[in-house]
């Protein structure tokens, strides 16, 4: 028996009308991180589909030979049976059970008469959270725990089912620089006890550091599969796999054309809303200028959405306290509808949740904020609707068969571009952009960026929040940093690196008077 | 984007919707063969008409509700209440009989204010505050009503729901004033969709052909009219008819082409993405609940004038027949989904269902399982296809 623990050969799976799948071979190496890259859409989360029995054997085509076996799953659980657990970007765990519940629920450790032995659950519980570093009571609440602590608990409670490979979907999106790093090393230590990782990732520098090899998915097609430990392996090399072509700058060019101040926020103070006493935003100032990009920098919990969305009409927090000036002219925002008539407009980190109505189409998602724009005395003009709509869907690249189309069915790089078209049809003066990448593909990044450079070339004024400080870097004129909900620094990008950015981004109170 | 669509597209299009269009024709057909033609006699038809209207008055003001992804379980008792305080007034105090309308919509709108405050800005959910309401105006009618029935309305009050225009310009066998009101509003039908052919024209959007466009209105004129005909020449035509009718093209015209509409639908859709697109959630939330209440005002004002009378369990039940027909017209349980349109038609469904199985002379006791098994089969048939929908990607 050869050392391949997996080996998928020519899986061809389509749905009514699309080939998802062509002839698609994937072969893991026992013991080895295997990085699984592609746009989104190439097909990397329908082959995750088929390999774990959601997809049952006979509605795909070709084989999958798993630990020497042919392996024909009908469902989820024939695949789990033999130690393939599958680890979803939307945690599947239960907020109000406890870790030790979530870690056994449906393998649930039973006892004489077959009730729930529940000093045997807590106790390989706590085995369990040990063998992935986390130390954390297993009776605690899941919900109460970050999510970061989540995904620890995920593999934790994969490692309860025996497994062998490890199936991990973007395992990193919605985690910080300190829990991906502390979930890397986590994989790294589970390589060494003999267990196979597949990892989707968009984040090509986790798999530059981690991968021992990456297969590139390209239009439902394998493209290559590169071994990392060649010196040609690297980050633009998986690119140019995934693109298909070079992309030779990743943030389009510009030439900045800084104009009047249009926002300036002074001594912002949001308390949080439910928790009494903890202040969240400390007295921030920033301000904006017509044709600028300004970034704001900062770690998960530093107060960044809070501070974007509670300057936008309250949505966020309470007692909140300072001024906001527009164009020089304090103005009171007191509810989202006077702040997008004030012309500020802001555009959510998480545009399932809080963006889109994803049951409706792409029309009444662009129009959905600038309503008063489309009709008169409370009567909506329809048609209108349709024709602006095509504009954007026009102008923005948004790829739909038409305007009728439902949102909830496009990728996340078209989702987003509806998104940035319903702020910009509300000619806001403003763009706040709430992590305007996250998620989304490389090209899809590249038409984001370039959006937002035709909206300062327009004289807008934009400000990204981002986590990806390369980002950040490659966009924006100025960027501030927000470390414990107070901004530590304002610098030039000229002037600006990673180091020192994440220098500001860590600073605590203490070393201010230092 | 110019270009002519086909029939096959026109149908495909919305498949839930003419789906339920569909259905509603086999349901007729089936019911028509059952009862040797009973159904499709004038008499009938009429009487279909005035045993559900409140029913489907309800029913309009309910889909709003389920749109923005509430419920109300309130407005059967608030139609016994809006009618037993008409029949204070009327019969007891000796009103006029406006009096006792007027009464029963500002009682109507009033408990929607009410019920509204509590989901809107105190922010209990909608199910907690109608059942609550449910009770509260259970009880407030056993007390108008001192526990006792009152009865009869004078005649004027009857006619709003017992009586027809009939025979105010004469005819032959048939009332040709039943016909020209309905010629009439064929003829606007007609000159609406028109004039929204011809604007979708200028904005080079995709229209049916031409002669499909005129076949659609006759098809439409021709079974608009043919109704008439029946009507006509059974009592004329029926006040009710005339209420509720105006108020399906109010409402329909509300839910799909205003901006309060377009809340509605964004509400029940994505109540967060709604309130960061600045939409006032909270008033909005007020508006559908208090324009709930006004519609039950509506319907106790109708129904207790065809029962001639106000009594104390009146009204029962009816919030289930409504919500019923909100779902089996399409409506989503989760929010977001459904028609004015459809929940006419989902009441139509039932109301066809249970008349017909009354000629027939079944069981009351089948014709609820019949009603229960429709309304499952109904949502059924609605998450079958969205599982369908979004498999094929």
């Amino acid at each position: 028996m050869s050392n391949t623990i997996l080996e998928m050969r020519s899986i061809t799976k389509t749905f009514p009308g699309v080939k998802a799948l062509q002839d698609v071979n994937l072969s893991v190496e026992r013991g080895e991180i295997h990085a699984i890259c592609g746009e989104n859409g190439a097909g990397k989360s329908t082959l995750m589909k088929v390999l774990s029995g959601v997809y049952p054997h006979g509605t795909y085509d070709g084989q999958i030979g798993f630990d020497g076996t042919l392996a024909e799953f009908s469902s989820i659980n024939d695949s789990e049976a033999v130690g393939i657990v599958i680890i979803h970007q939307e945690l599947a765990l239960v907020p109000y059970l406890s870790v030790a519940e979530n870690i056994f629920l449906g393998n649930e450790q039973r006892g004489r008469g077959g009730l729930i032995d529940w000093n045997h659950t807590n106790s390989e519980a706590a085995k369990l959270l040990a063998r992935v570093g986390l130390d954390e009571n297993p009776t605690t609440p899941v919900g109460q725990l970050g999510v970061g602590k989540q995904q620890l608990i995920e593999i934790a409670k994969a490692l309860s089912k025996e497994v062998k490979l490890l199936i991990l979907d973007e395992p990193t999106a919605a985690l910080n620089d300190t829990d991906s790093e502390h979930l890397l090393d986590l994989l790294r230590h589970l390589k060494g006890q003999g267990i196979t990782s597949i990892m989707i990732s968009h984040k090509l520098n986790e798999i530059e550091k981690i991968a021992d090899r990456t297969t590139i998915i390209r239009d439902g097609r394998t493209i290559e599969t590169l071994d990392m430990s060649e010196p040609t392996s690297t980050q633009d090399r998986i690119i140019k796999g995934m693109v298909g072509r070079d992309l030779e700058h990743r943030y389009p060019e510009r030439t900045p054309n800084i104009g009047e101040e249009v926002l300036r926020v002074e001594n912002w103070t949001v308390n949080h809303p439910t928790q009494l006493g903890r202040v969240v935003v400390d007295g921030a100032s920033f301000d904006v200028r017509a044709g600028e990009v300004v970034g704001i920098a900062g770690l998960m919990g530093a107060g960044r959405t809070e501070l974007a969305m509670s300057i936008f009409g309250r949505s966020y927090g309470r007692d909140i306290t300072g001024r906001v000036y527009k164009r020089g002219q304090e103005i009171k925002i007191r509810s989202v509808s006077e702040a997008i008539d004030h012309g500020i407009a802001y555009a959510t980190e998480d545009r399932k949740k809080y963006g889109l109505n994803l049951i409706e189409d792409i029309k009444r998602n662009i129009s959905a904020a600038g309503l008063p724009k489309l009709s008169s005395r409370g009567w909506v003009n329809g048609n209108e609707e349709i024709k602006v709509a095509e504009e954007y869907r026009a102008s923005m690249n948004i790829k739909a068969p038409s305007v009728l189309s439902v949102v909830g069915k496009l990728s996340g790089g078209n989702q987003q571009k509806v998104v940035l078209s319903k702020w910009i049809y509300t000619d806001a003066d403003v763009l706040i952009l709430d992590e305007p990448t996250r998620g989304i593909d490389v090209g899809a990044k590249y038409e984001i960026y370039t959006i937002i450079n035709r909206l300062v070339a327009a004289g807008k004024a934009v400000v990204v929040i981002s986590s990806e400080l390369p980002e950040l870097l490659g966009i924006c004129d100025r960027i501030y940093t927000l470390a414990f909900g107070r901004i530590t620094g304002q610098v030039p990008v000229a002037e600006a690196s990673q180091e020192r950015l994440m220098a500001l981004m860590t600073q605590e109170k203490e070393q201010e008077q230092a | 984007m110019t270009g002519i669509a086909s029939i096959r597209e026109l149908m495909t299009r919305n498949m839930r919707q003419s789906g339920i269009y569909i259905a509603f024709v086999l349901i007729i057909a089936l019911f028509a063969i059952l009862t040797d033609g009973l159904l499709l006699s004038p008499g009938n038809i009429s009487n279909i008409v005035l045993q559900y209207s409140y029913i489907l008055i309800l029913a309009i003001g309910m889909v709003i509700v389920i749109i923005a992804g509430h419920i109300d379980l309130s407005v059967g008792s608030v139609v016994a209440f809006t009618g037993a305080v008409a029949a204070t007034l009327v019969i007891k105090d000796g009103q006029p009989w406006w009096v006792g309308v007027v009464a029963a919509l500002v009682v109507g709108l009033l408990v929607g204010a009410w019920q509204g405050f509590w989901v809107a800005f105190v922010g209990i959910p909608a199910f907690i505050v109608t059942l609550a309401g449910m009770l509260l105006f259970r009880g407030a009618t056993l007390l108008v009503l001192d526990n006792i029935s009152l009865s009869p309305f004078p005649r004027e009050y009857g006619q709003i729901a017992s009586g027809f225009q009939n025979g105010l310009i004469g005819g032959q066998g048939f009332d040709a004033f039943t016909l020209v009101v309905f010629g009439i509003a064929v003829a606007g039908y007609a000159f609406s969709q028109w004039r929204s052919r011809q604007a979708k024209l200028r904005y080079q959007q995709v229209v049916e052909a031409f002669p499909l466009f005129v076949l659609k209105i006759a098809l439409t004129g021709a079974v608009v009219m043919w109704f008439a005909y029946q009507l006509a020449t059974s009592r004329g035509l029926p006040n009710v008819l005339i209420i509720l009718a105006v108020l399906i093209i109010v409402y329909g015209l509300v839910t799909n082409r205003t901006v309060f509409g377009r809340h509605v639908y964004a509400i029940g859709g994505n109540l967060s993405a709604a309130q960061l697109s600045g939409v006032k959630v909270k008033w909005v939330n007020f508006w559908i609940m208090t324009n709930m209440g006004f519609l039950a005002g509506v319907a106790g004002a109708v129904y207790s004038s065809r029962s001639n009378g106000a009594q104390p369990a009146a009204g029962n039940m009816f919030e289930l027949d409504a919500i019923a027909a909100c779902f089996i017209g399409g409506a989503a349980v989760t929010g977001g989904v459904g028609r004015v349109s459809g929940a006419m038609v989902g009441g139509l469904i039932m109301g066809v269902m249970s008349n017909g199985m009354q000629l027939m002379g079944i069981d009351q006791s089948v014709q609820q399982v019949v009603k229960g098994l429709v309304l499952l089969l109904a949502v059924a048939f609605d998450v079958y296809n969205k599982r369908r929908a979004s498999g094929s990607r």
